[in-house]
């Protein structure tokens, strides 16, 4: 059943795109923009959209003592959250100290062990996605906003040739469906532009929130290409990559999404 | 841990009709689904949901393993007088949960 | 090729969320009947909304509204909502009175291939009235590494 799945993808069947004209000087479209008004309006509608459930969740662990310190996020950052207003948008970054890029769910750990001496939250596990959905909520609206740290360069110059980069045993770059096909259809799907606008999403394929690293595993099993391990440094790149192709659009986050 | 939304105005005017949304996390697992090993992934859903307005029941339905994952249930009700609207889950193994909200009418 | 036809088709050849026991047009009639019995189903009063065309098949909305005054002598009592192909033809039942003003019901549903959906609404008077609607369901592309 899997490879019949997968066997979509692999047709790789590009169907007349039904893409709206595009208006105004902004031609990138969010994913939002490629769903129906229903989606759109379960987005938009706090207790419609599933996501929110897991900001409240965030909302509880945010108050919550952890670790060998028995600290809560709260006891440091106060307990509105409205210190991490603008702070999605603009990660990854370098954490103070470290000289290596670090996505928004790598720096909530990062306070996890350094600050609560507790131990690292596992990947898509439903602590720390509830953490960064309360975290990504407060920046909702405002424009993704990467920084201008020089350190950053060379880290998104290897996103972006990964990127570019035919890749999997259909050998296809994520540019060759994101970048040349965005728009058309692929076995019934509107292929996105692939803006990294609204992580974590409640994905109605997966029933449940997820992180931007687990869409993108998703298309790399698309084009029957290795997944990298969870923790490896290509998606901290990628995502570098894609967040500031997606500079200046409206953060999203929690977002729905087929 | 329960984990609700509701969405319900605080007040309201006498006979006011009103719009009452929830949604809950919950798996809704169909009982029809495999799981990694090849075997059927047990059943797990909400079978009932179930509204009273100062205990009087308003609103009941049944669910089935066809609605999705974090259930949304959304009705209305007429405002009659104020005081607390319980909203009550109920399901597959031993699930129940219930939360209230309170609503004035004026 | 005819977009319809070809969305059809894909989604007949992938398995959705349901993986088995399929519920056919005739046991979505048998559990019809098991709920109105012997009496007339009308078309009308009743609406169904949901999209035609749904991205993904497991999280669809849908909202049902009937006409009706919703007052002591003259309301909906009941509304159920039925489909032909997911392994069980019920979906939800509710029970709805007076004391709700509208009767309108909403919901998310999980649907396992494009089909048609019946609301079957049952006033105070025993009459019953209902809506049907073609659901479409593309499917997701680019899905989970098998596990
Ligand atoms: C003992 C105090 C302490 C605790 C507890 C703590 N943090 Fe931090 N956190 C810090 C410090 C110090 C920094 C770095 C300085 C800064 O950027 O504000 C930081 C930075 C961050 C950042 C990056 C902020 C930015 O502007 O880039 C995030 C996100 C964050 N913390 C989330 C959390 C979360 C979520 C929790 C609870 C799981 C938590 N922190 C617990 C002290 C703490
Ligand atoms: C065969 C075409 C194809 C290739 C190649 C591909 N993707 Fe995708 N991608 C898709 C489709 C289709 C979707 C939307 C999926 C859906 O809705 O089911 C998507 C979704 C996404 C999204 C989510 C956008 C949103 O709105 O949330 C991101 C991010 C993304 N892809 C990144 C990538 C990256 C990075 C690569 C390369 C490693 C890549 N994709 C390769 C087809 C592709």
């Amino acid at each position: 059943m899997m490879r019949l799945r997968i066997g979509l993808c692999l047709a790789s069947v590009f169907v007349a795109s039904l893409a709206l004209a595009q208006g105004g000087i902004d031609k990138r479209r969010s994913g939002y923009q490629d769903m129906g008004p229903s989606l759109q309006k379960m987005q938009d509608d706090g207790t419609a959209n599933p996501g929110m459930l897991f900001v409240q969740l965030g909302a509880q662990a945010w108050a919550t003592p952890a670790g060998a310190a028995n600290k809560a996020c709260v006891d440091c950052h106060g307990a509105s959250g409205a210190t991490m207003k603008g702070v999605a948008l603009r990660y990854p970054a370098i954490p103070e100290g470290a000289d290596t890029p670090a996505d928004l769910e790598a720096r909530i750990n990062l306070c996890r062990t350094a600050n609560q001496k507790a131990a690292p939250l596992p990947p898509e596990s439903r602590e720390l996605l509830s953490l960064s959905a309360y975290v990504a909520h407060q920046s909702r609206g405002q424009p993704i906003a990467p920084p201008d740290d020089p350190r950053l360069a060379p880290f998104r110059e290897r996103g972006a040739a990964l990127w570019a980069a035919r890749q999997g045993q259909l050998n296809l770059s994520c540019a060759a469906c994101h970048d040349d096909n965005a728009g058309k259809k692929l076995a019934g799907v509107t292929i996105p532009e692939a803006h990294p606008t609204g992580y974590p999403v409640y994905r109605l394929e997966w029933q449940t929130l997820g992180s931007l690293k687990r869409r993108l595993r998703n298309c790399l099993v698309g084009i029957r290409a290795e997944s990298y391990a969870y923790d490896s440094p290509e998606y901290v790149m990628l995502e570098l990559f894609l967040m500031e192709r997606a500079r200046g659009m409206a953060f999203e986050a929690p977002a729905v999404r087929p | 841990m329960a984990n609700v939304l509701i969405n319900a105005p605080k007040t309201a005017r006498r006979g006011e009709i009103i719009e009452i949304k929830a949604l809950i996390l919950h798996p809704m697992e169909t009982g029809f689904r495999p799981g990694t090993n090849g075997s059927i992934i047990a059943r797990n859903i909400i079978e009932r949901f179930t509204a009273t307005w100062n205990g009087d029941e308003i609103f009941r339905i049944d669910l089935s393993p066809a609605i999705a994952a974090n259930p949304f249930v959304s009705f209305f009700a007429v405002a009659t007088d104020s005081g607390t609207v319980s909203l009550r889950w109920s399901g597959d193994e031993g699930f129940q949960v219930e939360e209230s909200i309170a609503i004035t009418v004026e | 090729m005819d977009r319809r036809r070809f969305l059809a088709g894909t989604a007949t050849i992938v398995v959705l969320p349901f993986a088995s026991a399929r519920a056919t047009p005739g046991s979505m009639a048998a559990a019809i009947s098991q709920v109105v019995g012997d009496a007339a189903v009308r078309r009308g009063r009743v609406t169904l909304d949901v999209p035609p065309l749904v991205e993904n098949g497991n999280t669809v909305p849908l909202v049902v509204s009937v006409e009706s005054p919703m007052t002591a002598v003259d309301h909906v009592k009941a509304i159920h909502v039925f489909n032909e192909k997911n392994p069980q033809p019920n979906i939800f039942s509710a029970r709805l009175g007076p004391r709700n003003g509208r009767a309108v019901v909403g919901t998310r549903i999980k649907l396992g291939d494009s089909q048609t959906i019946m609301a079957i609404a049952e006033t105070s008077s025993g009459e019953f009235w209902s809506a049907s609607a073609d659901v479409i369901v593309t499917l997701a592309a680019c899905l989970e590494e098998a596990s």
